[in-house]
Formats: structure tokens, sequence, C-alpha cells
């Protein structure tokens, strides 16, 4: 529960970020809300030496919308994007999932951009942002690129992301069409034990915790546009998945849940 | 439901108050062990076995004695010379009970992972923890025993100089004919099993450690979050040696204990060894892991209990056989839990004959004793669980079957087939309540309705009606129980010149609000304001006196102490004011802070008149020592025993294997309230402790003694928002023990609630033949339950 010793490095804007990051390679990691990364150092699991703290980067804040875009900035804490008006308008599903994210605590600090670029699959958040067939805007040392959900994660809290590059912003499309979050986990402050989104009427599926990456059921996703009920569509939810054994789960239950659970979400989203 | 027997006639006890206690917990002004401000102190962070059990061969600290900011690394064998004794247990339940040496540092071989191996000594707490990082322990593993039946073959014998795993064996069977006569003629007979699985108490402030030493006088002072600073001072000085007039022990705020740091633990000692040694201040502060693992877990029980019953479910004979995990030591008190709840397998049901027999044994696991009921939640879960079987082999009602158990109100005092004496009880009421508050027939109803119509959320009714014996203890039965000390506490009222108050107690609060409950008992009686009493306690230099808190003793044992101590301090009062008025003390009365003349109203003196004369002394009756102050040491006659039903309506989702608790009414009675706020407090905090046995709470280890919940995202102890709002109701039916007619509440929502919540859960479940579900009801373990019973995909 003591970090090891580190350094620490404040940047105030994207391109300080950058500088920072670029001066000291690996050894540096971004700090945002703190919300994944300081457990990890006090538990020692995470040994970085330089922090870059980018927590009063103000260009990496605020939502807005333009068209059918909703762009969000890689610091809006989950808190704004749970309480935003616009959100609430333009993408409830967002504002939804990231009322249930751990505690009120948790909210207030931990970031949009911080619980994408870590890449956890039991994270709600990527996968809501997934299901919405996002966009993740990156900007390195040679420009900014855009980089679909789709291809964004890599593997267990892996992502395409550089070491010197910064997630500046989400990139959602509006959506309004019924969707649904089905959390299950056993406390409120919990990460899910399975979780299951369901954008525009199941069009867009994402399961939580069910691989090694946040990812969509695209066999759900194929029945429903082929016009299967919930219930058969449901049937393919664990198809492809891969889903870890741990204190609350094994594999075979966590199929059963994203079954389930697939059923009960496409049926709130109006299926 | 009114109160007409409170001894109280101030209007201030029974009438809910806020506890003068949180605005400085609530603002932070509170000061904890990590609060202390200590120039000049040393940090120490221990190296702790990883391994569940190993042979230590070697250690190599050269690296952590480069890392700036250490002073010195000491390993087992450095400071195996600095014990007196090993770490003490002071209750060897038999006289050859097994009691392998636990030294404060291991030396040779680590017996579970978290055994503190060797201590990293810095100047701060960040270089102690990196100076842990750097200590190499060249480690044999050894196979781990990490279940109680495996333990008790055999197998593997963890301790090789006691030659088996087995502790002890202890047996209460006073009618052996009996028993077997009950069960051969029984018309039902009920066998269950029951797990208790482990539990880690985690209170919200871990436990700390500060040793101030004073070299060249040598006197020590111990700051410990602790739940015992009077009997750590007698365990530290036997242990190390260290002449028990030099040592103060001061247990500062301390941010909950629920058993846990009622104990004597190897991080108090070698702070004391090592301030000696270094002579400045030594300090430790324990980490959320270091909690999980190094600190007692509870329960951890495997049991069996047989019920005999005629035709219409009377009980004829109850027999309860335990196989108890102490891990890998033996703590303070570990041995005796068992014992606890040794003589409560009957619950409060009236039973002939009864039969209790426990084998404890060692395994390669965190060392356990006393949390929150103590011995107590698994008598009453066993007995709770299977009446719920024995109502369904008789075809009775969950309520009926109790109602015809419940020993009558007419055979109190109740001589129990175990040996105690129930000193008061009327148990049916307490039923006829919950059933109300939860409308039991309207939810029979809800559950029919919706097994009819196919639901696949199913509506589960579960009762747990429990009887438990706290206020520990009479220092006698402690003897006959082979228990190391007494049960006595003491108090000691002063009143000051200017009529303010000082409460001294031995009592150690550690949240339960004694600081309010014990000056609204003064004020009452003396006619103060509670806010002019001043409680003082959990500071040997303070108050000498004490047992500490633990086993719902505080009320019943030093608040007794507390009420013989003001009636001690009003008659001195009383003799001088008699003296002040020329009236004899017999016709004084003393009421409303007054003392008057009986007949004549208008010859009169204030308590402040008599406290101010008491002080200057100018005019005291001939030979009377000046001042108003008392002591009292009260040994308690017998144990109390609170009573009640709890009621918990559960909704099982067939799909998922989510159990929801959806309705929960408590009626509780622990005789004469003295603030019923507090009660409320410690039944809304015990209930959901309870519940969290039921639900989420479990120290999960692997096949090799690691522990796979040492964090508070994998050990689910619950928040506000897995709570509801509980029903609460009481009875009251003083206590004959005790002048004031109380009884502990601080256990019993622990207690009752396990057995609710898992009655409720199987209540549920039991239309597709699921009898049991093991312990916490997770999702998973229900969903599976329901799968092997054939139930819905
Ligand atoms: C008690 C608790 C409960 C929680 N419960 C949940 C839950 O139920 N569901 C859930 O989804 N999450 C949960 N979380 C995690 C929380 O949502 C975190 O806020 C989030 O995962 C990380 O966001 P952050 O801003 O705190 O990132 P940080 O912890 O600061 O950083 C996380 C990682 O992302 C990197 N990073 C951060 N920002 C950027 C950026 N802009 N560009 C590139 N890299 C970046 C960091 O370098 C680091 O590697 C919980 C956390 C806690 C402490």
């Amino acid at each position: 529960m003591i970090p090891a010793a580190v350094d620490y490095v404040r940047a105030d804007s994207v391109e300080a970020a950058i500088a920072a990051l670029v001066e000291h390679g690996d050894e540096a990691k971004l700090l945002a809300g703190g919300q994944s990364l300081l457990p990890l150092m006090r538990l020692r699991l995470a040994t970085p030496t330089v922090l870059v703290d980018v927590g009063r980067a103000t260009d990496l804040a605020g939502i807005s919308v333009e068209g059918d875009t909703v762009s969000i900035g890689a610091l809006t804490t989950h808190s704004t994007l749970e309480h935003s008006a616009e959100l609430a308008v333009a993408c409830p599903l967002l504002a939804h999932v990231a009322s249930v994210v751990g505690d009120p605590a948790v909210r207030h600090r931990g970031t949009l951009g911080g619980s994408v670029a870590h890449a956890d699959p039991a994270s709600d958040l990527p996968a809501a942002v997934l299901a919405l067939g996002g966009t993740l805007v990156v900007a390195g040392p040679g420009g900014t690129r855009e980089v679909a959900a789709t291809d964004f994660f890599t593997g267990f809290l892996e992502s395409v992301l550089g070491v010197d590059e910064v997630l500046t912003e989400v990139r959602v499309p509006v959506s309004t069409g019924g969707w649904s979050y089905q959390k299950f986990n056993r406390r409120a402050q919990d990460w899910a034990i399975v979780g299951v989104v369901v954008a525009e009427g199941g069009a867009g599926v994402s399961l939580v915790n069910m691989a090694s990456t946040p990812m969509r059921a695209t066999a759900v996703e194929a029945a429903v546009a082929g016009g299967a009920s919930a219930t058969d569509a449901a049937a393919g939810a664990a198809d492809g998945t891969e889903p870890p054994t741990d204190n609350q789960a094994d594999g075979a239950y966590r199929e059963h849940l994203a079954r389930v659970l697939t059923a009960r979400a496409l049926t709130a989203a109006g299926r | 439901m009114t109160d007409t027997m409170s001894p109280f006639a101030g209007g201030i006890v029974g009438t809910p108050r806020l506890r003068k206690e949180d605005p400085p917990l609530l603002t932070g002004e509170s000061k904890f062990i990590d609060d202390l401000q200590l120039p000049g102190a040393l940090w120490i962070s221990l190296v702790r076995s990883p391994h569940a059990h190993a042979r230590i061969d070697a250690i190599d600290a050269s690296a952590a004695l480069a890392v700036d900011g250490v002073v010195a690394v000491y390993t087992g064998a450095d400071l195996e010379g600095d014990w007196a004794g090993p770490l003490p247990c002071a209750w060897p339940v038999t006289d050859d009970m097994k009691n392998p040496a636990h030294l404060p540092l291991a030396v040779g071989k680590a017996n579970f992972a978290g055994d503190a191996v060797a201590v990293v000594v810095a100047t701060s707490r960040y270089a102690a923890a990196d100076g842990v990082e750097g200590v190499v322990v060249d480690y044999e593993p050894l196979e781990a025993v990490v279940d109680v039946r495996d333990a008790a073959s055999d197998r593997l014998v963890i301790h090789e100089d006691c030659g088996t795993n087995v502790a002890y064996d202890w047996e209460l069977t006073p009618d052996p004919d009996g028993v077997a006569a009950a069960f051969q003629d029984a018309v039902h007979h009920v066998t269950e099993t029951y797990v208790h699985q482990r539990l880690i108490p985690a209170p919200m402030e871990t436990r700390g450690v500060a040793v101030v030493p004073a070299p060249h006088n040598g006197d020590m002072t111990l700051y410990s979050s602790t739940q015992i600073p009077h009997v750590l001072k007698v365990m530290a000085s036997l242990t190390l040696g260290v002449p028990e007039q030099k040592l103060r022990v001061v247990a500062p705020s301390v941010g909950g204990g629920f058993g846990c740091k009622l104990n004597v633990y190897a991080e108090e000692l070698v702070c004391m060894t090592l301030a000696n040694r270094h002579g400045v201040p030594v300090r430790w502060t324990e980490t959320r892991t270091e909690a999980s693992t190094a600190t007692i877990q509870g329960r951890a029980q495997r049991q069996t209990i047989e019920l005999a019953a005629d035709a219409d479910g009377k009980l004829t004979g109850v027999r309860a056989t335990l196989l108890a995990d102490m891990g890998a030591y033996l703590q303070l008190v570990g041995p005796g839990v068992p014992l606890l709840g040794a003589f409560l397998y009957h619950g409060l049901y009236d039973v002939p004959v009864y039969s209790f027999t426990c084998r404890s044994v060692f395994t390669n696991l965190t060392p356990t004793d006393a949390y929150r009921g103590a011995g107590r939640p698994e008598a009453t879960y066993a007995i709770e669980r299977a009446m719920d079987s024995l109502a369904v082999a008789v075809g009775v009602g969950q309520d009926e079957i109790r109602s015809r158990n419940f020993i009558p109100t007419e055979k109190f005092p109740y001589d129990s087939p175990a040996g105690l004496i129930f000193d008061s009880g009327n148990y049916q009421p307490t039923l006829d309540r919950a059933k109300e508050l939860v409308d039991w027939d309207g939810r029979r109803a809800e559950q029919a309705e919706r097994r009819a119509t196919g639901s696949t959320m199913h509506l589960g009714l579960g009762i747990s009606s429990y009887v438990e014996m706290c206020g520990l203890a009479p220092s006698r039965t402690l003897a006959a129980l082979n228990y190391g000390a007494g049960g006595w506490e003491s108090a000691t009222v002063r009143i000051l010149p200017t009529c303010k108050v000082q409460v001294v107690t031995g009592a150690t609060p550690h949240g339960q609000g004694h600081e309010t409950s014990w000056s609204m008992i003064v004020a009452d009686r003396l006619g103060v304001d509670p806010d002019d009493v001043e409680v003082l306690h959990s500071d040997t230099a303070i108050s000498p006196l004490g047992m500490d808190t633990y086993g719902s003793r505080s009320l019943s044992v030093g608040g007794t102490a507390l009420w013989m101590a003001t009636d001690k301090v009003v008659e001195k009062a009383r003799a001088i004011a008699a003296h002040m008025l020329e009236a004899s003390a017999e016709d004084l009365e003393f009421a409303g802070g007054t003392f008057t003349v009986k007949g004549s109203p208008d010859k009169e003196v204030p308590l402040a008149g008599v406290a101010f004369g008491a002080f200057t002394a100018h005019d005291l009756p001939d030979g009377m020592e000046p001042n108003l102050e008392a002591q009292v040491t009260w040994d308690p006659g017998n144990f109390v025993f609170p009573f009640g039903t709890h009621i918990a309506v559960v909704e099982v989702d067939e799909e998922t294997g989510a159990v929801e608790l959806v309705d929960y009414a408590a009626v509780d009675d622990c005789g004469n309230q003295i603030n019923p706020m507090i009660v409320e407090g410690q039944l809304h905090g015990g209930i959901v402790q309870g519940v969290a046995q039921a639900l989420w709470e479990e120290a999960i280890y692997d096949a090799d003694g690691q522990l796979r919940s040492a964090n508070l995202a994998d050990y689910l102890v619950p928040s506000a928002a897995e709570c509801i709002d509980m029903k609460l109701d009481h009875t009251v039916t003083p206590s004959p023990t005790n002048p004031m007619g109380v009884k502990g509440i601080g256990e019993a929502g622990t207690i009752a609630s396990t057995p609710a919540v898992m009655n409720a859960v199987v209540d549920a479940l039991r239309p597709m033949g699921i009898t049991d579900v093991r312990m916490p009801a997770s999702p998973m373990t229900v969903r599976r339950a329901i799968e092997a019973a054939g139930g819905a995909s």
C-alpha cells in the first residue's frame, strides 16, 4: 500500500504532456484521475518513475455536440458525464453508464479518457464507447490520428496507444435509440462481473468482462439485424468470448450471465 | 413498547441523544494512531512470508540496508532473545491443549502467508517499505494445510513439536445417557452440517502502534489501536519482561475493532523492543493488505447439529459437534471462541438434554480469534437453520416450530441443559411483533402467488430467534472455563469542586458511544447536565483498573460499576449534606440534584454546594475525607441474556442467482435502554455485519493457502448502498443480574441476522429441493445450487 518513489511532472496542455512523454519514454505514465493508476502503484503492481499529471490540461476537458457527433474531452470526469444536460439528450446511454461506475468519489476523480486508455475489460465506459461505435482521437509527437473504438483495444490493459501518445478526445455518434446497460455486480461500487451494453435497439451490443478486452457481441448484433427476438438473439451472447475466472465467477457462469443479461438488455432497449 | 420498569427517574436515560463523540470524529479532530506527531520516530515495516508454509533458510538484508533511510533490519533470530515469552494465549481451554511457540517474528519456519519473519527499521514509512523490497529471504516452501478436515487427519503435521494438528478436544455433555436415549426415541431426527467461512473483521481503521520510550527513567508508553489497553499492559510486560509499573498503554481514538483488536500482536511487541534498542519512538501503521492477512480472522468452523424431537416437533435433545480452525497459531482468546458458543446450540428452546463437542485444529492460515459475536453467531446459526429443517420434517411453519419450543416465560430463571442460568426471557412477543413488521401472512401469500404464476423471482422468508450470553463475565465462571483473567469492571465517579463530573471507566470504547451513555447514566442520577460529565478511558495512567471492551460487556458490567460508584458518591454527599443541613442522613431525599430534608422542603442544599464544601473541607463531619470521589469494581454474578427475533425477506433471481434483501425486521430485547439511538445504531451495524456473512464476505484462500481477497475490492464489505431500511422494535425484559436491568446489544444484530437471511434464501428455493446453500450465498453459488437441483435454465 506504499508506492515506490516517483517523480512528478505537471503538464498543463496536450503539447506539454506529449513533450514530457517523449522525454521520459516508457518510464513515464500519464496521470489523469488516478483512480486506476494510483491503486496499482500503491500495490507496487505499477512502478513508473515519472508521473505526468494532465489533471489541469484544460484543452482536454469539455463536452460538445455538433451535428451527429458528440465530442468529449479525455479529462471529462464520470461525474460530469453523469450530470451533463447535453449528454442526457444526445447520448443518454453514455450518461447512464458513467453513473454506475464505482462510487461518487471515484466518479468525481475518474475520467473518460483514463478509463478508455486503461483498457480494462471489466470497465463500463470502454464497452459503452464500443457499442456506440465511437472513435478515439489520439495525439502524439507526429500529430493526431483517429482510431475506431473497435480497433483500439488490443489486449488486457493494452491498446494501440503508444508510450508517447495522449488520448485527447472520445467521439460517439448522437444516439437516442433504445438502449440499456445491464451491469451485474454484488455491491454498487464494484466492477461488473459481467456487463452488457445495448445501443440503438441492438444495432450495437458489447460485453464487459467477457474476454481480455471489452468486445462487441457480433453474433447478437447479427441476429438482431436479422430480425431475431431478444431471447433468440441473446442465445449467441457468449459466442467467441473468453471469459476470465476469478473469485466471483468462472467462465461457464459468466457465459450464462452474458446470455441472461443480453436478453434483458435487448428487452429493456425495446427489442 | 413502553418500559415501566426502569430504575432511572432523571428523564435523561431512555431518551435518544446524539453522541458526544461524533463532532470530533466527523470533523477529523479525533486523533487516531496514525495522526500522532512523534518527532524523531522510526518507522517499521514487516517482511512477511509470501508462503503459507515454508522453512526460512537464510535472510540477506544487505540490499535493504543500502536503501536510503533504512536504519536496521532484524530477523526473527536476531530478536529471539528479546522475548521473555511467546505471544500470549490467555485461554488454555484444556490442560493438555497444544500451544505451539508463537514468536513475534518467526524463527526457522513461517506458518501462514503473512507471518512476519523480519523487520525493517527506517526513518520514514516509505523508506521502511522500500527496505522490505530489499530483504531477500531464502524460503523452502512446504505443502500447506488449508482444510480443517485435512488438518484433523494429521496427514501433515504443521507444528512438529506438537505432534498433531489437534489443539484440543473439549466436551460438554452433562447427561450422556439422556442424550443417547433422546436420539434413540426421537420421532424426528434432523442432522445438518454447516460451514462458517472465514471472515476478515475489516475495521475502518487498520491497526497501528507507536511506542515512546523514556530511556533514562525507564518508562515506556505504548500507543496502540487496541480494544484492550489494560489486558495488553499485563500481557506486554509479561512477554517482554518490562516492569509493569513502568509501562503505560494508551488506546487513542480507535476506528472499530469487532474483536480483531482484542489481541496482543507481534507488531506491538516488536515496536516495544525496538524502541528499547534504539532509544527513540518506533511506530507502525498497518496496511489494508496486512489487515487482511496478519490480523486475526473470524468464524472458520464446520458444524454438525442434530435435533431430536417428538411427533409434535417438540425438541427432546440437541447434539452439536464442531471442527474449528485456529489457523497457524493460538491467539489471545482464540481457543475459547468455540466455548463462548458451546452453551447455546439449543438456542432459546426448552430442551431437556444437550451435548456439545469441539475439536480445534491448526491450519496454515491466518490465526482466528474473537470476531463480533464470537461463538454465539455460530451457535445461533446452527440451531436456527436446523429449526427450519425440523419445521419441514414436522410439517409446520417456521414460526410455529419456534413457538412450540420457546422456553416458557414462567420457567425463568431457566436452568439450561448446558448448565447456564438464563436470567430472564419472554420470547414469543418478539416473534409475534417481527411477523407483524414484515407482514408475514401477506408475504407468504405473495410467495405462493409468485410460485403459482411461474415467476423466476422467488420470495423467501427467514426467521431467526436468538438468545445470547454476554456481559463477560463472572470471574469464577471464567475460571471454570480455564480463562486466564477475570471478568470484573471498574468505575470511578469524581464530582469536581464546580460540580462538573469526571467519570473514569475501565471499559475502552472504540466506536460504541460509551462517553455518551456513561454521561447519561451519571447525569440522570446526579441531576447534572450530561455535557457536564466527562468520561475518561483507554489510558492506563488515567484509568489503571479495567478489563476493557468486548463480549457486549461494557454496559452490563462496566455500567453497573458506574451505577454503584454513583451510589457510593451520593452516599458520601448525603452525609455531608446532612451535616450542612443539621439533619440525619436517613431523612434526606436526593432528587434533581438537590438534597432535601423529608417533610421540610425549604431545608435543602444543591449538590453543587456539597461538592464545593467537600473541596474546601472547612466544615466536614468528623473523620470524613475531603472531596467527592468513589471507585467501585464489580464482578457480575451471571451473564446477561439478550434475545429477540429477526425476520429477513429476500428475493432470489432464479436466472442469475442474485439474492436481494427486500425487507428486514428486528425485535430485540436488551432490557432497559440507556440511549435508544445507540441501541439502534449497534443493531443497524450489527445486522449488516451478519447479513454480510450470509451474502457477501469471505476470506477466499486457494489450495496453497494464499488469500485471494486481501483488499476491499475483493473482500466484499457491504456499503450503505447495499443496506435497506430495517424495521426495528423492541420489548423490555429487564435483566435481574444488574441493578440497571440492562443487557448487551453490541453483538446481537450480528448473531441474529446471518441465519435469518440464509433461512430466507433456502425458503425461497426449497420447492426446487434445495435444503442448504453455502455462505456467502453469492450469485454463482446460488445459481449452481439451482442448476444442480434441476431448476430452470
Ligand atoms: C474504488 C474504485 C471503484 C471503481 N469502480 C469502477 C467500476 O465500477 N467501473 C469502471 O469502469 N471503473 C471503475 N473504477 C475505475 C475508474 O473508472 C477509473 O477512473 C478509470 O478506470 C481510470 O480513469 P482515471 O482518470 O482515474 O485514470 P488514471 O488512473 O489516472 O489512469 C489510468 C491509465 O490510463 C492512462 N491515461 C489516463 N489518461 C490518459 C490519456 N488522456 N491518454 C492516454 N493515457 C491516459 C494512465 O497513464 C494510466 O495508465 C473504479 C476505481 C476505483 C478506485
